[in-house]
């Protein structure tokens, strides 16, 4: 069994971090849409983070994080090329249905870029004509752009200022696609709950397919505790294992989206915790670091 | 024996066992019941009758000799006791404290008809304990054969038969999901019932035996059941996943921010220490006032846990009455005493929303008993007009669970019209070579209930591989007939003398 060693870390941006894992069974295994659960430490929470590529050859599965909260963050500072991680746990969740879709938009958005790109790899390999439109904050956020383009027909970049590509958000990129196209079969969008509602209600009047990969707060990710249930038309479904993909149209986002927010409160406390730690941490290494600091 | 026992010359009383005083413990998670000291267990032992027709070793779902371990407690031989239990159960510090005795030995001793039962479950316990104090295991020669075994589960199924299995020879992996093995010994059971090193001990017990286990590992995912049989090179597999898909509530309101399943709760309390917080990363919600809505065991788990947690109130709200409440008899009595307020006969209607996406409270309605249903317990009916709201800010739900979908979704086993594994009466599937148990294929059950099952499975895929079976000795008597691939008592007295000589 694999000891979750860390092979590489990229660093995106000051936020956003890449790791690839050795685990050539999960590598074997793993499918697109698919996700793990990550424990930094014997201490820490369970994460869910969706699998964003993985090398069957290399035996190693890559995830894209963003430093948003205290584990994320926790993460950022102590996984380094060499360290491991306490447990890594997948693949989970139904892998995405490979469509007989003939024309495609995989858009993703944020978070969302890492974990389309092997969506979209996937669909190419099939002979679809892929559209990838991909959604930025600015240009240095910027990302895989040379990956994107090596496996889609059209890639369109969307930045919040145009520093990159054109100017608004992935919703406007879907526009343009369905100006150009009026053969689109399929939307497949992942990002940020409030990117997939719009990235769904962009699509409803057209009445084009569009699947979103969910991401709801969970423990075990094997459908036992129920934390991550998110209503899809009248029925609850379980992202973890009914999911996590969703037909977009059917999806309860104000009801993902609040549910998402059930620890802010706990969030903030645990970060401010640790900050306290690094700081007191960061004043003894400086009063050891400093002369006559050290008491040898 | 110089004297027969009589109803009379018995200590007419049950030996109490020593708790935390209610007040103190609802605010700690030590252990509540604290365990027989000797000389209660002396005490308690002298109360069995060692009747004729052990009523308790056909109650017991794994067959347990009972009389034959407390009259070793009553010689003071405590290894002897310790080895009588273990020639059938695995888990004597696990069981003693979670089994509901009083509906399976207890319920059915001769002794009970006409005073209190022999505390059965309590002197297990005391046995399991001191064997964990004194470091004791029972390992018995193996000779290794060469067949390999996968268990999908580490809860209480898998490891009964991956114990069986492995005493038997085979080369034996318990594949687990969670990053740490015990499976709802683990995440569902608070410390205070089953402390952390009880479960400990009894998976060193089975490392001992040679059994492997692999965690963070999501059969079904990261591998079939039909590679563990094929390119896994696996001879036989035993499936013990469990059930565990929380139902939910179904009325309005059930999706707002503090309301989670009894799962989830224990889970984040129990396995990932969330009562540590912010030591530990993982959060709970915490209520001032907590109301959850069932009345089985895990319900009074979540409600006991909430109080330790800090809730200044939890309230318990159950359908039926109290006598059709589904949880051990000591349980409710132990949550009682802490302060939970009991609503029998009670059912929610509506989770009441306090405008920014959580709890306000939960409406009500009262009910009546009716006529039976189709388990014999009376129908609850809603009375008219009997709605009531009150306030809490957190609900917990424990009314049951539903089957897992996950073997379901990545294997060919049968499944019921419920989406539990269909077996036969082996605990065969539909699958050649792999075999299921516990609630993965009965629905929600109990923890000896599923290692009753794990045993059986055992038995069923020793016979299924050709094994002869060392530790299960054939009786000369009626049951043998079942028992094909026993091994007379003789034999294994032989392999023992064998192994004092190498």
């Amino acid at each position: 069994m694999s000891n979750f060693e860390i092979v590489t870390r990229e660093d995106f941006s000051e936020v956003t971090y890449l790791l690839e894992v050795r685990h050539p069974l999960m590598a074997r295994a793993a499918r697109p849409g698919q996700f793990v659960i990550v424990m930094l430490h014997e201490a820490g929470e369970r994460i869910p983070l969706t699998i964003a590529d993985f090398d069957r050859e290399a035996g190693t599965i890559t995830l894209v994080v963003q430093a948003v909260g205290k584990t994320t963050r926790e993460m950022q500072q102590a996984c380094r090329r060499g360290t491991h991680l306490h447990a890594l746990v997948g693949p989970m969740g139904v892998p995405s249905t490979t469509t007989h879709a003939k024309k495609v938009v995989c858009v993703g958005g944020g978070l969302g870029v890492a974990p389309i790109y092997p969506q979209a790899r996937a669909l190419k390999e099939s002979d679809a004509y892929v559209i990838g439109v991909i959604g930025f904050r600015n240009k240095d956020l910027v990302f895989w752009e040379e990956k994107f383009k090596a496996i889609c027909d059209e890639l369109i970049i969307c930045t919040d200022d145009g520093s990159a590509g054109i100017k608004g958000l992935v919703t406007e990129g879907i526009k343009q696609a369905v100006a150009r196209h009026s053969d689109i079969d399929e939307v497949i969008a992942i990002g940020p709950p409030i990117m997939m509602k719009g990235c769904a209600d962009t699509t409803r009047p057209f009445g084009i397919r569009t699947m979103v990969s969910l991401n709801p707060l969970m423990v075990d990710g094997t459908g036992m505790c129920g934390g991550c249930r998110v209503k899809i038309g009248e029925e609850v479904k379980f992202a973890c294992v009914d999911g996590p993909d969703f037909d977009g149209h059917k999806v309860d986002f104000d009801d993902l989206m609040r549910r998402l927010k059930r620890f802010t409160k706990e969030e903030r406390m645990a970060l401010e915790h640790w900050e306290k730690g690094c700081r007191l941490q960061q004043q003894i290494d400086a009063t050891a670091a400093s002369p006559g600091g050290g008491s040898e | 024996m110089a004297k027969k026992k009589t109803i009379r010359t018995i200590p007419q009383e049950r030996t109490p066992m020593l708790e935390q005083a209610a007040a103190a413990r609802a605010k700690n998670f030590q252990e509540v019941a604290c365990g027989y000291r000797l000389e209660d267990a002396l005490r308690e032992a002298e109360r069995c009758l060692l009747c004729p027709d052990r009523p308790c070793v056909a109650g017991c779902p794994v067959g347990i000799d009972i009389p034959g371990f407390i009259e070793k407690i009553g010689r003071k031989d405590l290894r002897a006791a310790y080895d009588t239990l273990t020639d059938t159960n695995l888990l004597p510090a696990v069981c003693g404290r979670v089994c509901p005795q009083e509906n399976q030995c207890e319920g059915v001793c001769t002794v009970g008809e006409s005073l209190e039962s022999v505390a059965i479950g309590r002197l297990e316990r005391f046995v399991g304990d001191t064997a964990i104090k004194e470091g004791w295991a029972n390992i018995p020669y193996i000779e290794p054969n060469r067949y390999r075994v996968g268990i999908v589960g580490s809860g209480p199924a898998g490891m009964a038969c991956a114990a069986d299995m492995a005493k038997a020879g085979c080369d034996v992996t318990v594949y687990e999901a969670f990053h740490v093995p015990g499976g709802v010994l683990r995440y569902g059971i608070p410390d205070f019932r089953l402390p952390n090193e009880v479960i400990d001990a009894e998976i060193e017990n089975l490392k001992k035996l040679g059994v492997k286990f692999e965690c963070n590992t999501l059969v079904g995912r990261l591998f079939t059941i039909e590679q563990m049989i094929g390119e896994m090179g696996c001879d036989a597999v035993f499936v013990g996943v469990g059930a565990g898909y929380p139902t939910g509530l179904g009325i309005p309101g059930d999706s707002l921010n503090g309301v989670l399943s009894a799962n989830e709760l224990l889970t984040r309390c129990n396995l990932m220490r969330a009562k540590e917080f912010p030591n530990f990363d993982t959060p709970v919600p915490l209520g001032r006032r907590v109301a959850v809505v069932g009345a089985g065991n895990t319900a009074m788990d979540a409600m006991r846990v909430c109080l330790r947690l800090g809730a200044e109130k939890v309230y318990c709200i159950y359908r039926r009455s109290r006598k059709e409440a589904p949880a051990r008899l000591e349980e409710v009595h132990h949550a009682e005493e802490e302060g939970i307020e009991f609503n029998w006969l009670t059912n929610p209607v509506a989770v009441l929303d306090d405008g920014s996406g959580g709890v306000r409270g939960l409406r009500c309605v009262r009910m009546v008993l009716g006529e039976p249903d189709d388990s014999g317990r009376r129908r609850p009916v809603p009375i008219g007009g009997s709605e009531f709201d009150f306030e809490c800010d957190v609900v917990v739900y424990a009314i049951g669970t539903n089957a897992n979908p996950i073997m379901g979704q990545t294997s060919r086993l049968r499944l019921n019209k419920w989406g539990y594994i269909d077996t036969d009466d082996d605990l065969a599937t539909s699958v050649a070579g792999v075999f299921a148990g516990g609630d993965i294929v009965t629905g929600a059950a109990t923890v000896i209930e599923a290692m009753g099952a794990g045993r059986k499975a055992a038995r069923s895929m020793k016979v299924y591989l050709g094994l002869r079976d060392p530790c299960l000795p054939y009786r000369v008597d009626a049951d043998a007939g079942d028992r094909p691939f026993g091994i007379d008592r003789r034999e294994r007295n032989f392999v023992r003398v064998r192994m004092a000589e190498t």
